[in-house]
C-alpha cells in the first residue's frame, strides 16, 4: 500500500518533471559560475555563492538557500494540494473509499508521501548540487562560516544535516497544503491556496512594520538551516524553525482529519 | 438493443468455483440491502427523501428512475461516501455506515462512471486499487486482475495507459475493478453508458452470468429497456422518493393484460366487448383496444363472432413495464430508445 501509494507519485510525468527542475537549480548555478571564469567577490550573491569556487561541494548549500524560497515550496504545493483534491478530481477518491479504506488512513497515507516527497525534493538538490559542484570545482576541507576547517566527510554530514532541516521546514506548508486539499474538489485551487500562504507569509516577514509578527511567521526561521555550518552549529534559530514546523503540522493535520473523516465525498 | 433475447447466459467454465476461493466466503442474509426512510439533504433539498429499499439476495434489482432522480446519492450512501441525513440502513444484512470495513470488500461497485489515473496503465490501476484495501491478496493477484480483464474483455488493452483508453475501455475496466474479488453485491450505476450496441451485449450477458452465479445485483439505470431484459425486480424512484417496488411480475401487473381486435366492424366490436365487462375500451379507425380485466381473449373471441362481428385479428398484448411505469407515476419517462 505505501509503495503502490508512492509509485502513483512518482510514476506521474509531473512529478519528476518537478524533481528534475529543482535537481537542475544548482547545476545551472555551478555551471554559471564555471563558465564566468572568475568566482563572485567575497559576500557576492546568495549565501555560501562565494564559496563554491574553493569548494564545490557549497554547491549544494547554494542550490538549497535559492531554492527554498521558491522553487521547494512551489513542488510541495503541487504535490500536497493535489493530495486529496486531486484524488477527488478524477473520482478516484470514490472507488478507494468504497475499496474500503479507512479515511483516516488514507490520509495518513497522503501525508506520508508528502512528507517523502519534501525529503525527496530536498535531496535531489542538495545531491545535484553535490555531483555538479565536484565535477567543476576542485572539493576539499569545509571552511565554516565562522572560520574553522572540517574535514570533507564532517563537512557533507554538515551538508546532509542542513538538507534534512530544509525538508522539515517544509512539512508546515505541506500540512497546510494537505488540509486544504481536503476542503476542495479542484487540485488547482489547493495548489494556488498552498503557494499563496507561502507567499504571504515571506511578504509579511518583509514588511519591517510587522516585527512583531515574523517570530511566528511560518517561513520566517527557513534559512536557519545555514547555521549548522557554523562551529559550534547554532542551534537557537534551528529549534525556533522546528518548533514552528512541529506546531504547524500538528494544527492543520489534525484540521485536515476532521475536515476529510466527516465530508460528504460527493465527486 | 430490442432484438436482445432474455435468455439466461450460463455461468462459463473461467468463473466456476475455483474463482470463489479467494478471500472470505459471501455474507448470507435474505436482504441485500435494505433501507429505512433513508434520507439525504442537501441544503434545504431533499435529494433522497425517506427511501425504503428492499433488495432480495440474489435478485437483479433495477433501481429505475430519471438522470437526477436521487439514484446516485442512493448509491454513495450505500458505498459510505456519504452520510445520511435520516434513517437507516443494511447492506448484506449489516447495519451501515457502521459496518463498512467488513461489508464492503464483499461489494464490488461502478459509481458515476469509472474513474482511474490515467498515467497509469489499465492493469496498474487495478493493481493499486486492490493493494489499497483489505482482502486483497498479493498472492492472487495477478490472475485475479487477469481473470477481471478477461471477463471484461480487455485483457489485450491491459498495458495501456488509462489516458489512452475510449469510453467504452473505460467502462469496462470499472467493470473489471468491481469483479477483482468474489463479490456478493454489486451496485452498478450505469454500467452501459458510453457503450456501443456490442459492448452493451456483452455486458448485459455479463450481468447475467454474474447474477446466475450468485451475486446480488443492482442496477441503476434510466433504461427501461435494461431493467426488462436483465432485472428480476424494481425499484422506481422519483424526485427521490420511490414510487414502486417489487418483482417485475408484479409491477407488470399479470391481469392487466391487454386485448386488440382489428375489424371493420369496430363500434359493434366495442359494444359486445363492453356488454362482456371490459374496460378502457378505445376505438382508433379499425382498431378496437381494452383491457382484458379476468376475461379470456378465446371467449372474447367467442363472443365477438356470435354476435356477427368480422375479426380479421385479435391479439392480446402483455402491459409493458413502461405502461406500468406511466400508470404508476403518471408522468412521462426519458426512454432513450
Amino acid at each position: 500500500m505505501w509503495l503502490t501509494e508512492l509509485g502513483l507519485l512518482f510514476r506521474r510525468v509531473r512529478t519528476r518533471v518537478l524533481l528534475f527542475v529543482l535537481a537542475a537549480v544548482p547545476v545551472a548555478v555551478a555551471v554559471a559560475v564555471r563558465l564566468s571564469g572568475e568566482g563572485p567577490s567575497p559576500g557576492q550573491g546568495p549565501r555560501f555563492f562565494d564559496q563554491i569556487t574553493n569548494n564545490g561541494v557549497f554547491a549544494a548549500l547554494v542550490g538549497l538557500t535559492v531554492t527554498l524560497p521558491f522553487f521547494l515550496p512551489l513542488a510541495v504545493a503541487i504535490v500536497a494540494g493535489d493530495s486529496v483534491a486531486g484524488e477527488a478530481n478524477l473520482g478516484t477518491l470514490r472507488y478507494v473509499l468504497s475499496r474500503p479504506v479507512g479515511r483516516t488512513r488514507l490520509l495518513v497515507l497522503k501525508a506520508t508521501t508528502v512528507t517523502v516527497f519534501c525529503f525527496v525534493a530536498t535531496f535531489a538538490v542538495a545531491i545535484a548540487g553535490l555531483i555538479a559542484g565536484s565535477i567543476l570545482f576542485p572539493i576539499g576541507d569545509v571552511t565554516t562560516l565562522s572560520g574553522d576547517t572540517l574535514s570533507l566527510a564532517a563537512g557533507t554530514l554538515r551538508i546532509g544535516l542542513a538538507a534534512i532541516l530544509v525538508a522539515v521546514s517544509l512539512l508546515g506548508l505541506a500540512a497546510i497544503g494537505l488540509f486544504i486539499s481536503t476542503l476542495t474538489d479542484a487540485p488547482v485551487g489547493a495548489m494556488a491556496g498552498t503557494v499563496g500562504v507561502a507567499v504571504l507569509s515571506g511578504v509579511l516577514n518583509a514588511v519591517p512594520s510587522l516585527s512583531w509578527l515574523h517570530p511566528f511567521l511560518l517561513t520566517h526561521y527557513w534559512l536557519s538551516f545555514g547555521d549548522v555550518l557554523r562551529s559550534p552549529v547554532y542551534w537557537n534559530q534551528i529549534l525556533l524553525n522546528l518548533l514552528i514546523q512541529a506546531v504547524t503540522v500538528v494544527i492543520f493535520a489534525v484540521a485536515a482529519w476532521s475536515r476529510f473523516t466527516t465530508k460528504d465525498v460527493l465527486a | 438493443m430490442s432484438d436482445e433475447t432474455a435468455t439466461v447466459a450460463q455461468p462459463s467454465a473461467a468463473t466456476t468455483p475455483a474463482a470463489r476461493v479467494f478471500g472470505e466466503g459471501p455474507i448470507d442474509s435474505e436482504f441485500a440491502i435494505e433501507t429505512t426512510g433513508l434520507t439525504k439533504r442537501l441544503g434545504h433539498t431533499a435529494v433522497v427523501d425517506g427511501l425504503d429499499l428492499v433488495v432480495p439476495s440474489g435478485s437483479v434489482y433495477g433501481f429505475l428512475g430519471p438522470n437526477g432522480s436521487g439514484k446516485t446519492t442512493t448509491i454513495r450512501m450505500l458505498l459510505g461516501l456519504i452520510w445520511p441525513s435520516g434513517g437507516s440502513y443494511r447492506v448484506l444484512g449489516k447495519a451501515m455506515p457502521a459496518a463498512n470495513a467488513s461489508v464492503l470488500p464483499h461489494v464490488g461497485a461502478l459509481v458515476e462512471g469509472p474513474a482511474f489515473y490515467p498515467w497509469l496503465t489499465g492493469r496498474q490501476n487495478l493493481k493499486r486499487l486492490d493493494a489499497a484495501g483489505p482482502d486483497g491478496q498479493r498472492r492472487t493477484r495477478r490472475a485475479r486482475i487477469d481473470a477481471a480483464l478477461a471477463k471484461v474483455g480487455l485483457r489485450a488493452a491491459a498495458t495501456k495507459r488509462y489516458r489512452a483508453y475510449s469510453l467504452g475501455m473505460k467502462q469496462r475496466l470499472g467493470l473489471a475493478a468491481a469483479l477483482l474479488r468474489p463479490r456478493s453485491l454489486l451496485v452498478l450505476d450505469e454500467p452501459t453508458n458510453g457503450m456501443d450496441p456490442q459492448g452493451t451485449r456483452e455486458i448485459r450477458n455479463l450481468v447475467r452470468e454474474l447474477a446466475a452465479e450468485g451475486s446480488t445485483v443492482f442496477l441503476s439505470t434510466h433504461l427501461l429497456s435494461e431493467v426488462e431484459q436483465l432485472c428480476t425486480h424494481v425499484g422506481i424512484i422519483s424526485v427521490g422518493k420511490l414510487v414502486a417496488q417489487g418483482s417485475i411480475e408484479e409491477l407488470r401487473g399479470s391481469g392487466d393484460s391487454m386485448l386488440r381486435v382489428e375489424t371493420e366492424d369496430a363500434a359493434d366490436a366495442a359494444q359486445v366487448l363492453e356488454r362482456m365487462g371490459l374496460e378502457s375500451i378505445i376505438v382508433t379507425g379499425e382498431i378496437v383496444s381494452a383491457q382484458l380485466d379476468g376475461q379470456r381473449p378465446e371467449e372474447c373471441n367467442r363472443a365477438l363472432v356470435l354476435a356477427g362481428v368480422g375479426v380479421r385479428s385479435l391479439t392480446t398484448d402483455r402491459r409493458s413495464l413502461e405502461d406500468a411505469f406511466v400508470a404508476l407515476t403518471g408522468e412521462g419517462f426519458d426512454v432513450a430508445h
